[in-house]
């Protein structure tokens, strides 16, 4: 059966790259590799939104998908 | 569970403690070059945004006190200013003030002008500045520099201060030039 759960998913094109979000996240699912923009583990993501609300540029949403 | 922070956690204390001693002594405010030379250094060696994402105080202070303290509508940034028209605008502008205050404190170092001993917020309002100045052993250039890098770094903090109470705390992050700057360094590197 297909479960549903919210994952936070990141505007690359707009991400300005400060880490915000990495500070926030209880989980260490984000990283910036190189320096361009952030990138989220799904694996890690437990949709919690803190990096949604924390995110300056605004460019972080929760969608869900389907697992 | 919150991670135990780390050393780089408290870098807020320098960025204040820079923001303050330019009101004791201007020459402190020569300091500040590193704020400029750690980000592009990193970047340009590393090829990340290290500095942004763990080291920057200025961050860190915002996010102090606008998200600790409270004092932001954390709001949205409007689509504008988080577009690439406005960082790469902002930061070509923030350049070419940059360099006029180079020429400015070129003029000094030639004698073709005199030290002004004042501080510039937000490239207009020119604040006398001399209870902080002392004198210099070298060139009274050496002082223009310190009042000019000085005004830079408190026209940011003051725009930086004013976005964060507008919107989120750390709205300085979208448009910061060395934020622009670094990521257009990693950018051409990968």
């Amino acid at each position: 059966m297909l479960k549903q759960q919210r994952k936070a998913k990141i505007n690359t094109e707009q991400c300005v790259a400060c880490g915000s979000c990495i500070r926030v996240c209880p989980r260490n699912a984000v990283a910036i590799p190189r320096g361009i923009f952030a990138l989220v583990d799904e694996k890690l993501c437990v949709g919690c939104g803190k990096c949604v609300k924390e995110c300056p540029a605004s460019v972080i949403r929760l969608e869900v998908v389907s697992i | 569970m919150k991670a135990k922070k780390k050393w780089h956690d408290y870098l807020w204390i320098l960025s204040l403690t820079y923001l303050v001693l330019g009101f004791f002594n201007i020459l402190f405010a020569w300091l500040g070059l590193l704020c400029f030379f750690i980000p592009l250094i990193i970047s340009a060696v590393k090829g990340n945004k290290a500095y942004c994402n763990k080291y920057c105080g200025r961050g860190q202070l915002f996010s102090l006190i606008g998200g600790r303290f409270g004092l932001s509508r954390r709001k949205d940034i409007p689509a504008w200013m988080r577009s690439k028209y406005f960082r790469y605008g902002f930061l070509a502008f923030f350049l070419a003030m940059f360099l006029v205050m180079l020429w400015n404190t070129y003029l000094v170092f030639s004698g073709a002008s005199g030290l002004k001993q004042v501080v510039t917020l937000l490239w207009t309002f020119r604040l006398p500045w001399n209870w902080a100045y002392y004198g210099s052993l070298f060139s009274p250039g050496v002082a223009q520099f310190a009042f000019g890098f000085y005004s830079v770094m408190l026209t940011s903090t003051v725009l930086g201060l004013v976005t964060m109470a507008l919107f989120k705390p750390r709205s300085w992050c979208v448009y910061c030039p060395m934020g622009t700057m670094t990521q257009l360094i990693c950018k051409t590197k990968s």
